[in-house]
């Protein structure tokens, strides 16, 4: 029966709007079959399924179950005291949003948050509501990432592990005090105990799971987390090792940086910004991507004489040039990890190199047909033939003055020729 | 200038192969037939498709090549770029002349334009998976219009039959004119001669499911509050969903 009616479409908006500054989006990590008599199936690699106008990518409906929350964290849009419009999804109406949403191919699934209501154990109890109507009544094998509330109790985190396929709690700041400037009624306890609940559960199945081959999978695609950047006065070294001991553990998959967009600017424990911290939030996603595919660590990218990552240079451009000394690197003969870590040579480009020059010795020429970029790395290898000028022969400065030269453009190279202009 | 004529068949293009090989005649164009001829031909070698051939040829590379690299093979194919049957054609005869493997020498031409041309195709197969829109008509069937610059089609269908099992679906190619309908056990192939149901991708609203314009509108409704304004990045939203595309996404339409 049919319950989601013309007027769910109001709801639906609130809803989504008050989601959306959450950034995790990803529905990778799991397969789950499809079933006889089940609904859909969940591939291992993610899905995008449309790009909003800012470019973000939409893979799961991703909504909220209501945003009525009791409390009053200054960077966040749904806070108490703001004045907005509230609504609340009943189950039913959540559930059949979702499947009809699926089978249209609009999404892989489903990204379940809510403000808290009452406690935090009943609005968890809500969450996991739904979860179990879609898994256990509707037999519904799509994705589903589900935020844990801070605070929560561990029955429910468990409960809710067996039937989510990745869940997330949350650290927002990465230093307590500054949690607790902006979130007094939050502190870094009740976020890293439910973590802690779902890595025992993740542990336990994955034991349970050696020895049973059908011992019940909990939470399959791992915990994620975000934290907000340019809100507080945090430097990218205490972000950047923040996330590299979230990664040490063993159920962390992925930590997000979200730059802080100033949805309460009347408050004046926030800072003013015009716009915000893009940039900086690309950078760490580099930094972060370093130290997760390209065998960097922490201590590398950043440290206490460069607490702050490079804005004008990406973090791998950054390190190649305070170490000239590594350089250049010989694409005929260097070893795969040392490859990696050319500039603008990425792990695709690495593996194509080491497969490649087993068959001849490689030239730039060669490179640049297989598509790898030279734009950076000319600087940093030695190929088959003399090498142009490289940041030894030179200077990391000169080098880097090369690459942040500002583009000369190609409509009009002479920018300080007056040009006629003819509008529209 | 030997040239080869064939019927543009994947079948014939093998059998191309067999002859070349029988011969010891290798062309340097294929032709299709009725196409003109080349002005400097010396030999045009009209290729008769021989499935027996072509099967020794297939039997012949499933020795010398990873599965990875005949699926390869399959996914240039289906490119139905310019030329790309030449390409085909002159990495199978590598393939049969090199004692080793070459399928990891990119540094040849023919390898590494093999790779790159069947990248292609499969980065627009992923795209298809991602942006088929199923519109519910009145009999429970979804019904979907997509318009792929390559012929990948074929490739996807196994992923919707897989996730949609229980539901009945036709995804239709309108450039190639021509689709795939799943009857909650086969997929058969299916043309539909006059396209005046579904006018530019879209269901007519009579076959319709009651619900369908409401959750079309829901999607639209969701997709557009999900839009942070300070973040605007339309150039970003192009590279990721390229405007040709744009006609047959349910969200982009309004």
């Amino acid at each position: 029966m049919q319950v989601v009616k013309e007027e769910v479409i109001d709801k639906l908006k609130i809803l989504a709007e008050s989601a959306k500054y959450d950034v995790s989006c990803s529905s990778s990590g799991t397969t789950r079959r499809s079933t006889p008599g089940g609904i859909g199936n969940t591939a291992g690699w993610g899905i995008c399924h449309s790009f909003t106008e800012d470019g973000r990518c939409v893979s799961l409906l991703k909504i909220m179950l209501t945003n009525h929350c009791i409390y009053d964290c200054a960077y966040c849009i749904n806070r108490r005291s703001n004045d907005l419009p509230r609504a609340t999804f009943s189950v039913s109406e959540l559930v059949e949003l979702t499947i009809e949403f699926y089978r249209r191919n609009y999404i892989e699934g489903l990204f379940l948050s809510s403000g808290v209501v009452r406690n935090p154990d009943y609005t968890m109890e809500r969450l996991v509501a739904v979860v179990r109507d879609l898994r256990n009544v509707h037999r519904f094998n799509g994705y589903i990432h589900l935020k844990t509330i801070p605070g929560a109790s561990e029955h429910l985190v468990q409960q809710a592990g067996m039937y989510a396929d990745r869940m997330s709690v949350n650290i927002e700041i990465s230093k307590e005090e500054n949690l607790k400037m902006l979130a007094p009624e939050k502190d870094h306890a009740s976020v890293f105990k439910p973590m802690q609940f779902i890595q025992q559960g993740v542990l336990q199945s994955r034991e349970e799971r050696n020895k049973y081959k059908y011992a019940p999978r909990f939470v399959p695609a791992g915990q994620s987390t975000q934290m907000i950047v340019g809100a507080t006065n945090e430097t990218d070294k205490e972000i950047l090792f923040t996330s590299a001991s979230l990664y040490g553990r063993p159920s962390m998959k992925r930590v997000y940086y979200s730059g802080y967009i100033p949805v309460n600017s009347y408050d004046n424990r926030l800072p003013a910004l015009k716009q915000p911290p893009l940039v900086r939030e690309n950078r760490l996603y580099q930094a972060d991507w370093l130290m997760r595919f390209y065998e960097f660590g922490v201590d590398e990218i950043v440290d206490d004489k460069y607490p702050m990552l490079d804005q004008e240079v990406d973090p791998k451009l950054a390190w190649a040039l305070r170490h000239p000394e590594k350089f250049p690197v010989d694409i005929n003969k260097a070893d795969y990890h040392d490859i990696l870590r050319v500039p603008g040579i990425g792990v695709k480009s690495a593996k194509l190199i080491v497969v490649s020059r087993r068959y001849a010795r490689l030239k730039t020429t060669d490179l640049k047909k297989m598509g790898i970029v030279l734009k950076k790395a000319q600087y940093f290898i030695t190929c088959n033939e003399l090498s142009a000028a490289g940041v030894n022969e030179t200077s990391p400065e000169y080098v880097r003055r090369l690459l942040t030269q500002p583009k000369v453009n190609s409509k009009n190279p002479h920018p300080a020729q007056t040009a006629l202009i003819f509008p529209d | 200038m030997q040239v080869f004529r064939y019927d543009k068949s994947f079948d014939g293009l093998l059998t191309a192969v067999f002859d070349a090989f029988n011969r010891k005649v290798f062309p340097e164009i294929l032709i299709a037939e009725g196409d003109i001829e080349p002005l400097f031909a010396t030999d045009i070698f009209d290729v008769v498709t021989d499935a027996e051939k072509s099967k020794r040829v297939w039997t012949g590379l499933k020795k010398k090549l990873m599965s990875v690299s005949r699926n390869m093979l399959g996914y240039v194919w289906l490119s139905e770029e310019e030329g790309s049957d030449m390409v085909i054609f002159r990495y199978i005869k590598k393939v049969f002349e090199s004692q080793h493997s070459i399928e990891m020498n990119f540094a040849d031409d023919d390898v590494l334009a093999l790779r790159n041309i069947a990248k292609r195709v499969n980065t627009e197969k992923h795209r298809m998976v991602e942006f088929v829109r199923f519109q519910k008509a009145a009999d429970n069937l979804y019904f979907a219009a997509i318009a792929p610059d390559t012929n990948c089609l074929p490739l996807i269908t196994s992923h919707f039959k897989e996730r949609f099992a229980d539901q009945q679906w036709i995804i239709y190619d309108k450039g190639r004119n021509y689709g795939f309908h799943y009857d909650l056990k086969n997929i058969t192939e299916v043309t539909f001669d006059n396209d005046l149901l579904f006018s530019e991708g879209r269901l007519d609203e009579q076959l319709m499911a009651e619900d369908e314009k409401l959750f079309q509108k829901m999607w639209k409704a969701y997709f557009k509050s999900l839009t942070i304004k300070e973040r605007i990045n339309p150039k970003l939203q192009r590279q990721h969903l390229p405007q040709r595309y744009w006609k047959y996404l349910t969200e982009m339409q309004s």
